[in-house]
C-alpha cells in the first residue's frame, strides 16, 4: 500500500512541469567508449583491453617536464588550450575530496596542502569539503560548491560512474574542472590527472612475481575488497598475466586491509599447500602482515609484492625478501593545484595528464627506506621540498 | 528491538532451558570433522596450538560479552575500543622498549574507563547500551583518527608484540605453546570464576528479571556497569593480543563487535540476557574461527564466505530456537 | 480491542524538533561569523538531498522499532535496490516502471524474510537481519565488482535532480512516504496493533494481536522503503553501487536518527514525525560541518556525543515522569 502510495506520489510529482532543475542536460549518457576522461576504465565489470595495453605501453614511455619533479612530469602529452579560462588572481580554488579514510589519502592530501601553501600569494583561499567515502554525500558537495564561487573545482570521485553526472553538472557552470585519482565518464572536465594506473600496478607486480616463480608454481593472491574500481583493474591486469606465465593461482581472497584476517588466510594456505611460492597483493596495507605469516611460521618470505608503505619497504630491507613495490605515488595530490593555477593562466595543458608511476625495486630500495618518517608514511610523496617536511607528514 | 526478551513469563525459561553448551559442541564437532577430512593434520599439536593462539582475541572479546549481553545489554563498542588502543600503544610505545609495561597497564585501565563510561550512561542516565555504545563506537574512532591525523603513528617493541605472536618453544608433547593461549587459558578461568561468584549470578538474575533481582536486593546499576568495565577489560587484553598478532593498523578491530556477539548468540546466550554461559560463548567464538579456517581450507571463494557465514548463522540460531520453541 | 494503547505519536517528537532548531540556529550564527552562508540555495538543496536519502530507510526503521523489532540489513537492501533498478531500466525510460515494481518486489521478499526469521524461526531481530544482510552482502561482493546498469534518464530528470524551488522532489518523495507511515501509524488498525506488538508482546496476544503478521508485515514496509530509498539513490548516481549503502552506513545512521527522534528502542512508543526531525537533524550538523570545514572525525566525535546526549535528555524525563 505504502508503495502504491509513493508511485502515486512520483507519478503526481513527475506531473509538475516548469520546475527547477540542477540536472545537466547530457547526463547519465554514461557510456565510456573512448572518452579521455574515463582513465584506467575502471568503471567498467569487464577487463578493457585497450585501456590495458594503453596502460602497458605508458609503463615504457619517456616523462616529458622538469626532472627530479615527477609530479610536473606528464607522459605522452595532448595538449589542450585553456585560454577562455584565463583569470586574474589571486583565486579561491575549491576541491572535492572522495575521503580522508585511508593513509594513501592523508599522505596525499597533506602533500596537497603543502603545496597550496607554497602558492600562497596565488591563492586567496583554498576550500575543501571531504565526502567521507559516501557518493550521495559528493554529489550533494559538488552542488555545494557550485554556490561557493569557486575559481575553479579540483574533483576526486569517489566512484568513476556515480560521480559522472555531478562532475557534468559542475562543468556547465562554467569553471574548469580538475579531476584526479579515478577519473569520469564525460569529457568535460579541463583535464584529468593520474599516474598510469592500476592495470600498470596489477601487471608489474604480477610479472616480477611469475618471473620469480617457475611454471606451475602456486601463487597466492591477496585483495582489499571487491567492488572497487581502482582495485578491480589491478587483479583483472594480475590475472592476465598470471594466465600468460602459466602459474597456478591457488587462491584469490579478500582481506578487507585487516593484518590479522590476513595473517590467518596466509597461514591457512601454507599448510594446505605445503608452501606457497609466490604472492601477490593489490595494495600494499597488509604486505607485512603477509610477509610475517611466513616468518612466524619458520618458513622463508617467498616472492612478494607491496606497495611504497615504509613498514614493507623496512621489512624488505631487514629480512632481505625477494620483492617488488609498485606504486601509485601519491605526489599526484600536487598536481591539481599547479594544473589549476596553469588553467586560470590560460596556460595549455596537458589532458589527460599522466604521471610517471615508478617501481621501487632492489636496486633503487635503499633511496626509499626512510627510518625517521612513520610506518604507514608513503615513500612516493614527493614532499620532501614542501613546507613542513618531515613534520607535517609525522 | 527485542532486547527485552527477559519479559518472556519465567514458566517458559524453566521449560526449555536452553542456553547449554551441547547444541554448540556438536556444531563444533562437526565442522572440526569436516575440516580434518580435508586437511588431516589439522588437529596436529602445531597446527592446533597456532589456530588456538590466533583465535584467543576473539574469544577473550565473547567471554567480555557475555557478560554484557546476560545481563539483558550489548557492547557495540568493543570492536572500536580494540582499534584505539592499539593505536595508541603504538603512538605511546614508539618503538621504546622501557614502555612497554607501563603501557600495558594504561591500556587496561583505559579499557576499564570506557567499560565504566558505558556502564554509567546506560544504567544511571537510562540510555539503551545500543545506543550508548553505538555512540561510543562513533567517538572513539573518531577520536583516534583525530589524534594520530589519519595515519596510525609510532610502533610496537617486540617485548610488546611477542603475547601475540611469540610462543614458548621446544615443550613436549606439543611443541609450542602461544602466549595468547596461556593469555587465553588464565583469562578464561577467570572468567568462569567470575560467573560462579556472586557478582556472575546477580548478573543472571539481573538480565532475567531487573525488577525482581532490584527486590531482592541486587543493586542492578551496579551489576550492569560492572558488566561493562569487565568486557573493556576483555577487550584491552584482547588489544594486546591482537596488536601483538599482527601489527599496529586502523583495520585491527573493524568488525570485532559483531563477531563477538554472533558468538555469545552461537554459544547459547539469549540476546536479552538472563541466560547462557560463559563457556559456550567462548565456544561460540571458537567455532566461528573454525568457521573461518574451514572455509580458507576448502577455498570457498573470498567474496561468497560472508554468505556462508550468513546461512550457517541464521541455521545454527534459527534450528534450536524453533525446536526449543515447538517442545 | 485498540483499548488503552499509548499516543502513537511519541511525546518527545518536539524535542527533537526544539534541538532542530537550536543547531540550525547557532550553526547559522557561527557560519555567519565564518564568514559563510548556510542558508544559501546549494546547501539547503544538498541538504534536503542528504535527508531524503537517509530519512526514507528511518521511516522504515522506525516501523519495526516500534514493533520492538530492529532491521540491520537495510544497508545492502540499498545496495542490491540500486542494482536492481540500474540494471532493469538499462537507461530505458520504458522499463520504469517495470524496474520500480520488481525493486520494490525485491525488497519486500527480503523484509518478509526477515520477519519471518524474527517470528517463526524466533530468531532474534539483531541476529536474524545481520545474517540476512551477510547474504546479501556474499551475493553482491561475488557478483558485481563495480556500478552496475543505468537508471533511466526520466527518473534521473525527475526523483534524482528536480526540485520544488530549493525543495527536491526526493524530498517531497520522503514527506510522502512519511505521511503514509504516520497514517498507517495513527490511524489503521495494523498501526495498532504494531504499538501494542511493540509495547508487550504478552498482552498483545491476549487480547488478540496477531503478533508475528504485525511483525512480518512491519519487516517487509521497512524493506520497501530501503527499497525505495535504493530507487531514489539509483535516480542521484545513474548507476547501480552495490556499495552504497554500507559505505553510506545506513544501517547505523537509521538507528540513530529514529533513537533521536524520540522512539523508544525497546518498541511501543515514538513516531515518524520525530524520526524525520532527526534526519534532519543529523543532515543539518552535516551541512553546519561542511560550510565550516570541519574535520570529518572531529564530526564524527561529536555526531557520537549528540546522539548519546539527546537520548539520555529523553530519558531523565522518561524517568521524571515515571516517578510522578
Amino acid at each position: 500500500m505504502r508503495s502504491s502510495i509513493a508511485v502515486a506520489a512520483i507519478g503526481a510529482l513527475l506531473a509538475l512541469a516548469g520546475c527547477a532543475t540542477d540536472e545537466p542536460t547530457t547526463a547519465a549518457s554514461g557510456s565510456a567508449s573512448g572518452t579521455p576522461g574515463s582513465g584506467t576504465g575502471e568503471q567498467s565489470k569487464f577487463f578493457v583491453r585497450a585501456e590495458y595495453d594503453k596502460e602497458l605501453a605508458l609503463l615504457d614511455a619517456t616523462a616529458t617536464g622538469p626532472a627530479g619533479k615527477p609530479w610536473e612530469q606528464v607522459l605522452n602529452p595532448a595538449m589542450v588550450e585553456t585560454a577562455k579560462f584565463k583569470k586574474p588572481g589571486p583565486h579561491k580554488v575549491c576541491f572535492s575530496n572522495a575521503g580522508l579514510n585511508n593513509p594513501w589519502r592523508q599522505v596525499g592530501f597533506k602533500a596537497m596542502q603543502a603545496e597550496v601553501d607554497t602558492q600562497q600569494s596565488r591563492i586567496r583561499e583554498f576550500v575543501h569539503v571531504d565526502a567521507e567515502g559516501k557518493d550521495q554525500k559528493q554529489i550533494a558537495d559538488i552542488n555545494d560548491l557550485l554556490g561557493k564561487g569557486c575559481d575553479a573545482l579540483i574533483v576526486s570521485p569517489n566512484t568513476t560512474a556515480t560521480l559522472t553526472p555531478a562532475v557534468e553538472a559542475a562543468c556547465q557552470k562554467g569553471l574548469p574542472v580538475i579531476v584526479f585519482d579515478r577519473g569520469v565518464d564525460s569529457a568535460c572536465p579541463v583535464t584529468f590527472i593520474n599516474p598510469i594506473g592500476g592495470y600498470g600496478f596489477g601487471h608489474v607486480a604480477a610479472e616480477f612475481i611469475s618471473q620469480k616463480v617457475k611454471t606451475g608454481g602456486k601463487v597466492l593472491a591477496l585483495r582489499i575488497l571487491p567492488g572497487v574500481d581502482v582495485l578491480e583493474t589491478r587483479w583483472s591486469a594480475a590475472k592476465v598475466a598470471f594466465d600468460k606465465a602459466g602459474v597456478d593461482v591457488v587462491g584469490v581472497e579478500f582481506t578487507d586491509g585487516d593484518p590479522a584476517k590476513t595473517k590467518k588466510i596466509v597461514n591457512d594456505y601454507i599448510q594446505r599447500y605445503g608452501t606457497i611460492d609466490g604472492v601477490w597483493m593489490d595494495a600494499g596495507a597488509v604486505a607485512v602482515a603477509a610477509a610475517e605469516a611466513f616468518l612466524d611460521a619458520g618458513r622463508p618470505v617467498p616472492p612478494i609484492n607491496g606497495e611504497d608503505q615504509l613498514d614493507f619497504l623496512r621489512l624488505w630491507r631487514d629480512n632481505k625478501l625477494t620483492a617488488i613495490a609498485p606504486t601509485y605515488p601519491t605526489y599526484q595530490w600536487r598536481t591539481p593545484i599547479i594544473a589549476a593555477l596553469r588553467i586560470l593562466d590560460g596556460e595549455p595543458v596537458s589532458s589527460p595528464w599522466k604521471l610517471p608511476q615508478p617501481t621501487i625495486t632492489q636496486e633503487n630500495l635503499e633511496g626509499y627506506v626512510d627510518p625517521d618518517m612513520p610506518p604507514l608514511h608513503y615513500a612516493m610523496c614527493g614532499c620532501a621540498d614542501l613546507p613542513g617536511y618531515p613534520q607535517r607528514w609525522k | 528491538m527485542r532486547i527485552a526478551e527477559g519479559r518472556r513469563p519465567p514458566a517458559r525459561i524453566l521449560r526449555s532451558r536452553p542456553g547449554g553448551v551441547v547444541p554448540i559442541l556438536v556444531i563444533l564437532a562437526a565442522l572440526l570433522v569436516l575440516l580434518t577430512i580435508r586437511q588431516p593434520d589439522f588437529l596436529a599439536p602445531p597446527s592446533l596450538m597456532s589456530f588456538l593462539g590466533r583465535s584467543a582475541p576473539i574469544i577473550l572479546l565473547a567471554a567480555g560479552q557475555y557478560f554484557v549481553i546476560v545481563s539483558g545489554e550489548f557492547d557495540l563498542s568493543v570492536g572500536s575500543l580494540v582499534t584505539a588502543q592499539v593505536v595508541v600503544a603504538a603512538r605511546l610505545i614508539d618503538s621504546e622498549p622501557s614502555r612497554t609495561w607501563p603501557v600495558i597497564g594504561l591500556l587496561l585501565a583505559f579499557g576499564a574507563a570506557v567499560g565504566l563510561v558505558n556502564g554509567l550512561v546506560t544504567t544511571r542516565l537510562g540510555v539503551p547500551s545500543f545506543i550508548t555504545t553505538l555512540g561510543m563506537f562513533l567517538i572513539l574512532v573518531g577520536a583516534v583518527y583525530l589524534w594520530s591525523d589519519g595515519a596510525p603513528k609510532g610502533g610496537l617493541t617486540e617485548e610488546f608484540r611477542r603475547f601475540g605472536r611469540r610462543a614458548f618453544e621446544d615443550v613436549p608433547l606439543v611443541g609450542r605453546v602461544p602466549y595468547a593461549l596461556l593469555v587465553l587459558l588464565a583469562v578464561a578461568g577467570l572468567a568462569v570464576l567470575l560467573t560462579r561468584s556472586d557478582f556472575g549470578r546477580n548478573l543472571l538474575a539481573v538480565g532475567g528479571n531487573p525488577r525482581t533481582a532490584e527486590l531482592s536486593g541486587v543493586r542492578v546499576w551496579r551489576a550492569k556497569t560492572m558488566a561493562f568495565v569487565v568486557s573493556g577489560l576483555a577487550a584491552a587484553v584482547a588489544a594486546i593480543l591482537i596488536g601483538g598478532y599482527s601489527g599496529v593498523s586502523f583495520q585491527a578491530g573493524a568488525g570485532l563487535e559483531f563477531g563477538a556477539i554472533t558468538a555469545v548468540v552461537l554459544g547459547g546466550v539469549a540476546l536479552g540476557g538472563g541466560r547462557g554461559s560463559v563457556a559456550g560463548a567462548m565456544l561460540g567464538a571458537l567455532t566461528l574461527e573454525t568457521l573461518f579456517a574451514l572455509m580458507n581450507f576448502y577455498g570457498v571463494s573470498g567474496a561468497l564466505k560472508s554468505t556462508a557465514q550468513g546461512a550457517i548463522i541464521l541455521l545454527a540460531v534459527a534450528v534450536p530456537s524453533v525446536r526449543s520453541s515447538s517442545r | 480491542m485498540s483499548t488503552a494503547l499509548p499516543l502513537p505519536a511519541g511525546r518527545t517528537a518536539p524535542g527533537v524538533f526544539v534541538a532542530l532548531a537550536l543547531t540550525l540556529a547557532a550553526g547559522w550564527l557561527i557560519v555567519t561569523i565564518d564568514g559563510g552562508r548556510l542558508f544559501s540555495q546549494p546547501t539547503i538543496v544538498s541538504l534536503l538531498h542528504v535527508a531524503a536519502g537517509l530519512g526514507l530507510v528511518a521511516v522504515g526503521q522506525t516501523l519495526v522499532i516500534i514493533g520492538g523489532s530492529l532491521d540491520l540489513s537495510v544497508a545492502y537492501v540499498i545496495s542490491l535496490s540500486t542494482l536492481v533498478t540500474a540494471q532493469t531500466m538499462a537507461g530505458s525510460d520504458g522499463a520504469l516502471l517495470p524496474a520500480v515494481s520488481l525493486t520494490l518486489a525485491v525488497s519486500a521478499a527480503i523484509g518478509f524474510l526477515n520477519g519471518l526469521l524474527v517470528t517463526k524461526a524466533r530468531v532474534n531481530a539483531f541476529i536474524a537481519t545481520v545474517g540476512v544482510g551477510l547474504l546479501l552482502k556474499g551475493f553482491l561482493d561475488s557478483g558485481y565488482d563495480g556500478p552496475a546498469g543505468e537508471t533511466a534518464p526520466a527518473l534521473v530528470r525527475s526523483l534524482g535532480y528536480q526540485r520544488v524551488g530549493p525543495v527536491p522532489v526526493s524530498f517531497l518523495l520522503l514527506l510522502a512516504v512519511a505521511g503514509a507511515a504516520w497514517f498507517v501509524l495513527a490511524r489503521t488498525r495494523f498501526g495498532h496493533h504494531l504499538i501494542a506488538v511493540g509495547g508487550d508482546p504478552e498482552v498483545a496476544r491476549l487480547s488478540g494481536v496477531r503478533n508475528d503478521r504485525v511483525l512480518v508485515t512491519a519487516h517487509v514496509l521497512c524493506a520497501l522503503c530501503a527499497g525505495l530509498a535504493g530507487i531514489y539513490l539509483a535516480s542521484r548516481l545513474g548507476s547501480g553501487a552495490p556499495r552504497v549503502g554500507t559505505e553510506g552506513l545506513y544501517d547505523l545512521e537509521s538507528v540513530a536518527a529514529v533513537v533521536l527522534g524520540g522512539t523508544a528502542l525497546a518498541g511501543g512508543r515514538g513516531g515518524v514525525a520525530g524520526t524525520i526531525g532527526g534526519v534532519l537533524l543529523l543532515a543539518s550538523i552535516d551541512a553546519i560541518f561542511n560550510q565550516l570545514d570541519v574535520d570529518a572525525f572531529f564530526k564524527q566525535v561529536i555526531r557520537g556525543v549528540i546522539i548519546v546526549a539527546a537520548v539520555a535528555v529523553y530519558a531523565r524525563r522518561t524517568l521524571r515522569k515515571a516517578a510522578f
